[in-house]
């Protein structure tokens, strides 16, 4: 699967993703970061949490384009890779949580602190596990799919 | 157990008779406590504020337990200059909001249609609607109740403080050295513990209103049903051609002031800074994300049409 421009947005998002999720913890200030010339909107939480949802709406759609092709076009001559299948559930899990967290957002919604906190540690534990398992990818060269040989 | 100090001075101030008409104030109006599920509002009369201070008063001797009491010394932070906040030796500030006093009275000289008002404001969380320090701890932290209280767990709070950053009013106020960051990596993480009004949470349960309505010798405040309390508001309004804060600030709260002067004026008047908010307009800080909630919808959709014309040229390639 060669698109140069969704692997592009596909790292771009990410990228935002991870900044601006570690960003929803006051780290950027209490470690000065956000003190360096041109970084002070890291400190800003509104900023940072309007550009998490915005890069999170660009990735599940691309998420969505490329499952679709995959499953369209791939599916027959090409599997997903171990490493592919271990990081598309942890997607997936950040992906529900992540949403749920944005319904949370919403005036009127009500879940109880219980529900908020499972939900804020889910999502964080997740995000680092995803990260994780990207950099045993790229250590191993592990493509998110590989070439099926069983057809 | 050590009665609190404050307990005789206001006993001699008030006498029996307060005492007995405090009793027959300790319950909710049945109304409001009826209705348990639905967010309860508090309107705040300005006009009859005298400045008393028995409602900070009040707060201090009901609280007073929830109040902070640090590990001294503190423990060393990473990187060195991250600072510290220590309230602990100065527990009897009563100016402004502090850990120690969740409740304070702001003063204003207003100049307003040829007269001259000196008003009295009693100032604390306002407990909004969708309240922004609950809906973006990463903690998970902070709490609403279903009766529209906003409340910080000081179980749980870390004291990053991202709760007054994102307060329209800056009203949490933090205390180092206590919380249950001392038991995590108190060195680089954490830095102690917010506090801000729970509006007597815990009194509210137990079918009574929070300290500061009952020991009002004046009613300066009311508690009820936040559509009862908007609908009372706006009939006060009328009667003495008042102004109304709180109804819409950030997309609407459950502490609904009443003046007889605009706001814009007040807001002019009062002393702001640190732990003293200030009474301007405030537009709904939740609304641009939450706005872009719904592109979160469009995003798959979008990604499902692209999917979808890809794989249209596609096959009209292969079949080419």
């Amino acid at each position: 699967m060669k698109a140069p421009l969704v692997r592009t947005l596909y790292f771009i998002s990410a990228l935002i993703l991870v900044i601006t999720g570690f960003g929803q913890m006051p780290i950027y200030k209490r470690y000065y970061i956000s003190s360096l010339p041109g970084l002070d909107w890291l400190a800003d939480f509104y900023i940072t949490h309007w550009l998490h949802y915005l890069s999170a709406a660009v990735f599940m759609g691309l998420l969505i384009y490329t499952l679709v092709i995959f499953i369209f076009a791939y599916r027959r001559t090409k599997k997903p890779s171990i490493s592919g299948i271990i990081r598309g559930f942890i997607l997936m899990g950040l992906m529900v949580t992540g949403i749920l967290l944005v319904i949370n957002n919403l005036p009127g919604s009500f879940f109880s602190q219980a529900s908020i906190i499972f939900l804020d540690l889910a999502h964080m534990a997740l995000a680092v596990v995803f990260l994780v398992a990207g950099l045993v990818a790229i250590i191993q060269k592990s493509p998110w799919i590989v070439e099926r040989f069983d057809r | 157990m050590t009665m609190p100090k404050n307990i005789s001075r206001r006993s001699f101030l008030k006498g029996g008779l307060a005492a007995a008409g405090t009793l027959a104030a300790t319950s909710l109006p049945a109304k409001a406590s009826q209705s348990a599920k639905e967010p309860l509002a508090t309107l705040i009369d300005i006009s009859k504020c005298i400045g008393c201070e028995e409602c900070v008063l009040a707060c201090s001797e009901v609280n007073h337990h929830k109040y902070p009491d640090p590990v001294k010394p503190f423990p060393k932070m990473v990187p060195k200059k991250v600072p510290v906040v220590d309230w602990s030796n100065k527990q009897d500030v009563t100016d402004r909001l502090t850990p120690y006093n969740w409740l304070f009275i702001q003063y204003a000289e207003v100049e307003h249609q040829d007269e001259t008002y000196e008003l009295t404001i009693p100032r604390r969380c306002m407990h909004c609607n969708n309240p922004p320090c609950v809906k973006l701890c990463p903690f998970g932290a902070a709490d609403q109740l279903d009766n529209g209280i906003a409340r910080i767990d000081a179980d749980i709070c870390l004291g990053g403080a991202k709760c007054k950053s994102v307060c329209p009013w800056k009203i949490p106020e933090r205390q180092t050295g206590v919380g249950i960051y001392l038991d995590l990596l108190p060195t680089f993480a954490g830095n102690g513990v917010m506090y801000k009004c729970d509006r007597c949470y815990d009194r509210l349960e137990q079918g009574e209103v929070p300290a500061c309505i009952e020991e009002c010798p004046e009613d300066v405040q009311t508690i009820g049903p936040r559509k009862d309390i908007i609908a009372q508001a706006h009939q006060l309004a009328d009667e003495i051609g008042g102004y109304i804060y709180g109804e819409k600030e950030n997309g609407g709260t459950n502490t609904i002031y009443v003046s007889p002067v605009p706001f814009e004026k007040i807001n002019q008047a009062i002393e702001k800074g640190k732990g003293k908010p200030h009474m301007k307009p405030v537009a709904d800080t939740m609304a641009d994300a939450n706005n872009l909630a719904a592109a979160m919808i469009i995003a798959p959709i979008a990604g499902l049409a692209a999917a979808a014309g890809k794989i249209y040229k596609m096959t009209r390639k292969d079949q080419s």
